[in-house]
């Protein structure tokens, strides 16, 4: 099932799609899996899985300590697809965020098969260009897989329309020049970026740059068609790392403040 | 140009997905694209810009000692049974090849009107040579090294400091030489509009690893041209360390089209390849992407990325150059692992043959040579020594047994 009917029925209601995100594995596999349902239970329209790696240089200190942590209790990619499995069951879209090397080391159409065959949307992949993605594209052409490229501040119009063409599902766009984490401040690039991303494609846009609010969902939701939150989920978790329960509880609240901010735009 | 160079998109031997498959390419978030070709043509204009390459010789001769000689190892031939030339990259100011590398790319730094290098360093041989030049050329300079390496190379760590760099230590995975790429990459991200990433090797995306050739094929250009000098012919084979490849592919390029000419790469083999604990990477590693290229990588069956293990700092890494796996694939050059115990007999029998005491970088491609030698006999062997023991004297202390008078002696 593609991200676009999320991204859809969000348009319908006037409002922007709000997208979460958690790394697979963490705290555990099946805690993760818990984890994610509470975000879908408590409003995500959309969940990015986190398929943690050993080299992520686009991410900031909450993400890799997560993922590190993942893989020294020995999560495996096969226990990603299983995560997928579990949280597209509750028929909301599910994507996989990955850095490339895992998937290549899969093997690109194995990994495309699988990630169908547990009923996953897509991949979003921060360290593959489509430049770079003839195999990538060819597996997900075949699947009907969501193909979800990035587009950065930094990015000429010519590598948006080239992005923007390859995309499937929704644009990507980083509105920071920074690695992930959760920010004060919001970011001025974010507008001009979507602008610019808007006048090359009609697929939705959504925004990550660190929100970890309500009210900074708002701002951003009132630009962009999804708000993308990770590190704020993630930190979440890590500060009810004792209590299981409270750290839902926490998940759900922390989700539903978004899910507020993103239909009052 | 030689059919072993890259294409314009940085693929060594023909796109990914080919049939060939191809090594290289540009693995890389999308906000670092427009950095990265900022740098490929502020360097395709160099390279065709006579005041670039007049400014970089005049550079290399005046500063770095540049052309280093080629010096030929009389008593460690008689040992060998062949004919053994030494490239004296160790000669080089800082004490190896990567100052060649430094000087071009804080040349280009300057030109792009970038105020700011950052680097990352694993020993912290790159470190130093990019803070060396980061002063010789006014810039500012960050270095990023893992928390691990700035234990074991504080010397180092404080030569940094003396030439007016920040030391950062990493202290996230591994906290080795591979993170620091990574925290570099995570502060380039965020600095790239007044910051040049001062690459350590020939490796990551285009166009790293052809940029960084292009800095140090002086090193093979040079040692062609001194032994047809020296004995009016080339070499029966070259040879060099291998970590991420830059002092070999340095000398290999100088050689690739002659194919009478024999290439050896020497990896660390650490404890031995049968151990696990090794930085072979082309020997025992698999296809794969790491720091944005398609090349041999150290990696379990989910493609994370494998500790390397080596006595060496400096061979540490468990990636290499593309344009290695290029050559090792399309078996243009060989490339073989050398244990931490052969590098460091290799090393001593050098100190006391040639008074020369080499880094342990270097003394795998000594130890590796003296393999080959064996069915080489009588041939002419012609090995880069790509850089000086002073910094590994702390190991050898410690390998050895040294530092007391009554102490064992090495190699006894």
């Amino acid at each position: 099932m593609s991200v676009a009917i999320a991204f859809e029925k969000a348009r319908a209601d006037g409002r922007a799609a709000l997208v979460g995100y958690l790394p697979a594995g963490f705290p555990d596999v099946d805690g993760g899996i818990e984890a994610l349902r509470a975000m879908v239970d408590a409003g995500c329209d959309v969940i990015e899985v986190g398929l943690p790696y050993s080299d992520p240089v686009m991410d900031g200190p909450t993400i890799q300590a997560a993922a590190q942590q993942a893989l020294e209790q020995g999560v495996r990619t096969t226990d990603v697809l299983r995560t997928v499995e579990a949280v597209a069951a509750t028929g909301t879209p599910t994507v996989v965020m990955t850095y490339w090397n895992p998937v290549e080391r899969y093997g690109v159409d194995r990994f495309a098969q699988d990630l169908a065959d547990a009923g996953g949307a897509g991949l979003i992949t921060p360290d593959l260009t489509p430049d770079f993605a003839p195999e990538w594209v060819a597996a997900a052409d075949a699947r009907d897989l969501d193909k979800i490229f990035l587009v950065a501040p930094s990015s000429t119009d010519e590598r948006i329309a080239l992005t923007t063409a390859a995309c499937r599902g929704f644009v990507y766009a980083t509105a920071v020049m920074g690695v992930t984490g959760a920010r004060d401040a919001t970011s001025d690039l974010a507008g001009p970026l979507v602008e610019r991303t808007r006048r090359a494609t009609d697929l939705p846009v959504g925004v990550g740059l660190g929100v970890s609010t309500g009210d900074q969902a708002a701002e951003v939701a009132s630009y962009a068609d999804g708000v993308i939150v990770g590190s704020a989920f993630v930190r979440t978790l890590h500060d009810h790392a004792g209590d299981r329960a409270a750290g839902l509880a926490a998940l759900r609240r922390l989700t539903e403040d978004l899910a507020a901010g993103v239909r009052r735009a | 140009m030689t059919t072993y160079d890259a294409d314009a998109q940085g693929w060594f031997g023909g796109p990914a997905g080919a049939t060939t498959p191809g090594w290289g390419g540009r693995f890389m978030p999308e906000a670092l694209i427009a950095a990265l070709d900022e740098l490929d043509t502020a360097w395709q204009k160099a390279l065709v810009d006579p005041t670039f390459g007049h400014e970089f010789d005049q550079l290399l001769q005046n500063y770095a000692g540049v052309p280093s000689m080629l010096y030929e190892a009389h008593r460690l031939s008689d040992h060998a049974g062949a004919r053994i030339l030494l490239k004296r990259e160790d000669l080089n100011h800082t004490g190896a090849h990567k100052i060649r590398n430094v000087l071009g790319q804080a040349l280009l730094t300057k030109r792009m009107g970038k105020k700011r290098v950052i680097a990352e360093t694993g020993a912290g041989q790159h470190g130093v040579a990019s803070a060396t030049a980061a002063a010789y050329l006014g810039l500012e300079c960050t270095v990023y090294m893992g928390e691990v390496d700035t234990e074991r190379q504080a010397l180092n760590v404080a030569r940094m400091q003396l030439l007016g760099a920040e030391v950062v230590p990493v202290t996230s995975g591994s906290r080795t030489l591979k993170d620091a790429i990574n925290e570099a990459l995570r502060d380039w991200v965020a600095s790239v509009d007044h910051t040049a990433y001062l690459f350590g090797t020939a490796a990551g995306p285009h166009p790293f690893p052809s940029l960084v050739l292009s800095f140090v094929r002086g090193i093979g250009d040079e040692a062609r041209r001194q032994c047809l000098e020296l004995t009016g012919r080339l070499p029966d084979a070259i040879a060099a360390c291998v970590g991420g490849g830059s002092n070999a592919i340095g000398l290999f390029a100088g050689f690739l089209g002659d194919p009478e000419v024999a290439i050896y790469g020497f990896e660390a083999g650490g404890d031995g390849v049968e151990t696990g604990r090794h930085a072979a990477t082309i020997s025992a590693g698999a296809a794969g992407v790491l720091h944005g290229a398609r090349t041999f990588v150290l990696q379990d069956e989910d493609g994370q990325t494998v500790e390397s293990h080596s006595i060496s700092a400096g061979l540490d890494y468990p990636g290499v150059g593309p344009q290695h796996a290029h050559l090792a694939a399309s078996g243009r050059a060989s490339y073989l692992p050398v244990t931490d115990a052969e590098a460091m007999e290799a090393m001593a029998l050098l100190a006391r043959t040639e008074g020369i005491i080499p880094a342990i970088e270097s003394a795998h491609a000594v130890a590796g040579t003296l393999r080959v030698a064996r069915e080489r006999q009588g041939e002419t062997l012609l090995v880069n020594l790509s850089g000086r023991g002073d910094k590994d004297m702390g190991t050898a202390l410690e390998w050895f047994g040294l530092g007391r008078p009554d102490g064992p002696e090495a190699g006894s």
